[in-house]
């Protein structure tokens, strides 16, 4: 025991004396919540509207006005349509109205007004969203003139369905509430995974790995003092993850909070049983960033749910991202975390990292080599 | 003499028994799969229904929503909170309650409420969602108006998506995933290469050597430079054959001048990368901490350059800090190349912010490189 905690020792000695490592090991997951909480977002403020008003009466002079207070919206006011293509070519816009001549004249008499909305649609979502909003707006005021204007016009059977849409569990449609679980899936797997491995193989590599396995001390020890460690500093970053969520995103831990612990650390263990098999496939530095970052941290960050929907994707890309452990722990921790459910919708999740945790320790502990070549 | 040492590089990287492999099957992993994966497009919404009317009216509605196309019934629940679990248990996406007295509302006074419920923990998918199923409800709502005699005054403006007609999501992120390429090749390389040097010791032989600093950093960079434009080009071939997407739009209006662009300023990009891995290169003692030093960069250029959200989003402090990030610049021009065809003249305040940074990093790498401790 004293032999392993003398180990234990040695390694975060290792750690602590690399100090630029350790200190991007800490700031990384701070700035991470708070890049993703505060700058990534899709919600739309300030899009920039070219608007070409060949009519400008006060019809249009009204509309622009709403457009204008929206927040949604800042006008430029544009007199050529050539202006517009230059302005989209040059990316100072998103979306582009015109309304047509003698607007409000035809809109009162002849029906036959032209108002056109067009979007820069290389981004389809931002162009979709950007397109309601001012489709509402437009359609507020259009229904709004021609009812100051004509009273006691002739009125016909309309129906209309009203939706009353609520929002559940994230009523402001916060961005936060969706990438704080995957960044809380990020930041372990890069430090379980990534850091266990590459610190396990650059002691094959500067040759010391030999003299820890001719010590007394049994293998397996000198690989349990190897992920205390790592162990330790991602208890650290989960601990500071929850916390700069709930006091500085306001994104609150609906569920229970040691049901969220308990996942978390299931999930800690399969990634550093991830790590400790990278290191026995690999014997240089460079190969187990590499496999670790293209292997880990790519498909992390693209196929795991964190920023793109997987139901959106290929069923190939559906099944491949079923492997990943870290998709079924930012599904469960989104279900604690936001929804706040019970025990009993996370089962599957929990049952299947868990599987994964101990399939992927007894086959890194056994292809462990306690001899090198 | 600097015609030696770069041959030298070329010889390291070519008898590398992994690096010449990465360099080509890097991107075509990247462009083969990723454009699937990441990708927000919101379809395959999963619905849950609680219809507590029942009527001819609420089932025509029910078919009308699926055939769509955006949604897929997943459940026919009774009521509210079994719709609920459906949600929590992670089978749907969105609830339709259809009230008691749909069709009696409707026919008596022509107005008619329903509940729409979405899981917003994904903020943006809920409210695409939402805007969806609230725009067929609409459709239908006239669709029942004229079956009743009424006239529909469709105030509703001309919508027009320019660029990406389709809006397809895979053409945004192409040009998008190549940016990603080239900085993660073309930066993570150059960081692991001069400290890669230190750690084997091979460093002093250069050091000893009359080479002149400029020299050194010049025979460092040049082939990343030429790597880069080889990843490229195979983007390209990738691009065309299998997306159909070219620069300047589709086959037809193909233009050379567009490809000429591009590769000015990749090049001019390229330098700004290598740049930026060979001083962090410079300023680390080992592999491991270049590598997280420059993943650490690496990663917050890439969540503020609007690869995944408007810039226009985010928040003033967080729009500052794109405006020193040189990879927004690139992602602007091969957006607006690739998708509209823009051409230098538009793109003229890129080139400059881009020649800015190349000058900045790389004067920066020539003078952090000591021959001496």
């Amino acid at each position: 025991m004293k032999q392993f905690l003398s180990f234990i020792r040695k390694e975060f000695y290792h750690i602590f004396r690399d100090t630029r490592t350790i200190l991007i090991l800490l700031v990384m997951p701070i700035l991470q919540i708070i890049l993703f909480g505060f700058a990534v977002t899709n919600e739309v403020r300030n899009a920039n509207v070219a608007v070409l008003d060949l009519s400008k009466d006060v019809a249009t002079t009204r509309m622009i006005a709403q457009f204008q207070a929206s927040e949604y919206f800042t006008v430029n006011q544009v007199r050529s349509p050539a202006e517009i293509d230059a302005i989209f070519k040059r990316g100072k816009a998103n979306l582009s109205m015109i309304f047509g001549s003698e607007f409000a004249d035809n809109l009162l008499h002849t029906g036959d007004f032209s108002v056109q909305l067009l979007a820069d649609a290389t981004d389809p979502n931002q162009a979709t969203t950007l397109v309601n909003y001012a489709s509402n707006i437009l359609a507020g005021g259009l229904s709004n003139e021609v009812a100051t204007k004509i009273s006691g016009g002739s009125v016909s059977p309309q129906i209309v369905i009203r939706p009353q849409v609520q929002m559940l569990y994230n009523p402001q449609m916060k961005g936060a509430y969706n990438f704080v679980p995957g960044v809380m899936g990020l930041i372990l797997m890069l430090i379980c995974a990534m850091m266990t491995s590459i610190s396990i193989v650059r002691e094959k590599e500067t040759g010391t790995m030999g003299v820890l396995l001719a010590s007394p001390i049994k293998p397996l020890y000198i690989i349990l003092a190897k992920m205390t460690p790592y162990f330790a500093l991602s208890i650290v970053n989960l601990i500071t993850i929850l916390l700069l969520s709930v006091f500085v995103l306001g994104v609150p831990v609906a569920g229970n909070l040691l049901l969220l612990v308990s996942v978390s650390l299931i999930f800690i263990l399969t990634a550093l049983a991830l790590g400790l098999l990278i290191s026995n496939v690999v014997d240089t530095q460079v190969a187990a960033m590499l496999i670790s970052g293209l292997a880990l941290m790519m498909p992390t960050m693209l196929l795991s749910g964190l920023i793109f929907p997987i139901e959106s994707m290929p069923a190939i890309l559906q099944w491949i991202s079923c492997v990943l452990p870290v998709r079924w722990f930012i599904e469960a921790v989104r279900k604690v975390m936001i929804q706040g459910v019970d025990v009993a919708f996370v089962l599957k999740e929990i049952g299947i990292l868990s599987g994964m945790a101990v399939v992927l320790m007894v086959v890194s502990l056994k292809k462990f080599k306690i001899r090198l070549q | 003499m600097i015609r030696f040492l770069i041959e030298k590089e070329f010889k390291q990287i070519i008898r590398h028994s992994f690096l010449p492999k990465l360099i080509f099957a890097f991107p075509v992993l990247m462009l083969l799969v990723m454009p699937w994966a990441a990708n927000q497009e919101v379809k395959n919404i999963r619905l849950s229904v609680v219809d507590s009317d029942y009527s001819t009216e609420s089932q025509r509605m029910l078919h009308k929503i699926i055939a769509s196309g955006y949604f897929m019934l997943t459940d026919i629940s009774t009521s509210h909170p079994q719709a609920i679990q459906s949600i929590e248990a992670g089978e749907a996406d969105i609830i339709l309650e259809i009230p008691n007295g749909f069709a009696r509302d409707m026919a008596k006074t022509g107005f008619t409420d329903v509940l729409i419920s979405a899981n917003a923990v994904n903020g943006m998918k809920a409210g695409l969602g939402s805007s969806y199923l609230a725009s067929i409800l609409t459709d239908y709502a006239q669709e029942l108006s004229i079956e009743k005699g009424g006239s529909v005054s469709s105030l509703q403006p001309a919508v027009k998506f320019l660029f990406n007609p389709h809006l397809d999501y895979k053409v945004f992120m192409i040009p998008a995933l190549m940016v990603m390429l080239l900085t993660m090749l073309c930066g993570f390389l150059p960081a692991l290469n001069i400290v890669g040097e230190k750690e084997s010791g091979t460093i002093e032989q250069l050091n000893v050597t009359p080479i002149k600093k400029l020299t050194f950093i010049l025979a460092k960079l040049l082939p990343y430079w030429v790597i880069g434009f080889i990843v490229l080009t195979i983007s390209f071939g990738i691009a065309a054959l299998l997306y159909h997407l070219f620069p300047g739009g589709s086959a037809a209006t193909w233009q050379v001048a567009s490809l000429l662009t591009i590769y000015l300023y990749a090049g001019i990009y390229l330098l700004v990368v290598s740049g930026l891995g060979l001083l962090i290169s410079n300023y680390s003692a080992t592999m491991q901490q270049a590598m997280f030093v420059m993943f650490f960069f690496v990663m917050i250029l890439i969540l503020m350059c609007g690869l995944f959200t408007p810039i226009s989003s985010m928040p003033d402090w967080a729009q500052a800090i794109t405006a020193i990030n040189p990879l927004t610049y690139f992602m602007q021009v091969m957006r607006a190349v690739y998708l509209k065809g823009s051409s230098m003249s538009e793109l003229l305040p890129q080139l400059f912010a881009l020649l800015g940074f190349a000058i900045v990093f790389n004067v920066g790498a020539v003078l952090s490189y000591r021959k001496t401790n």
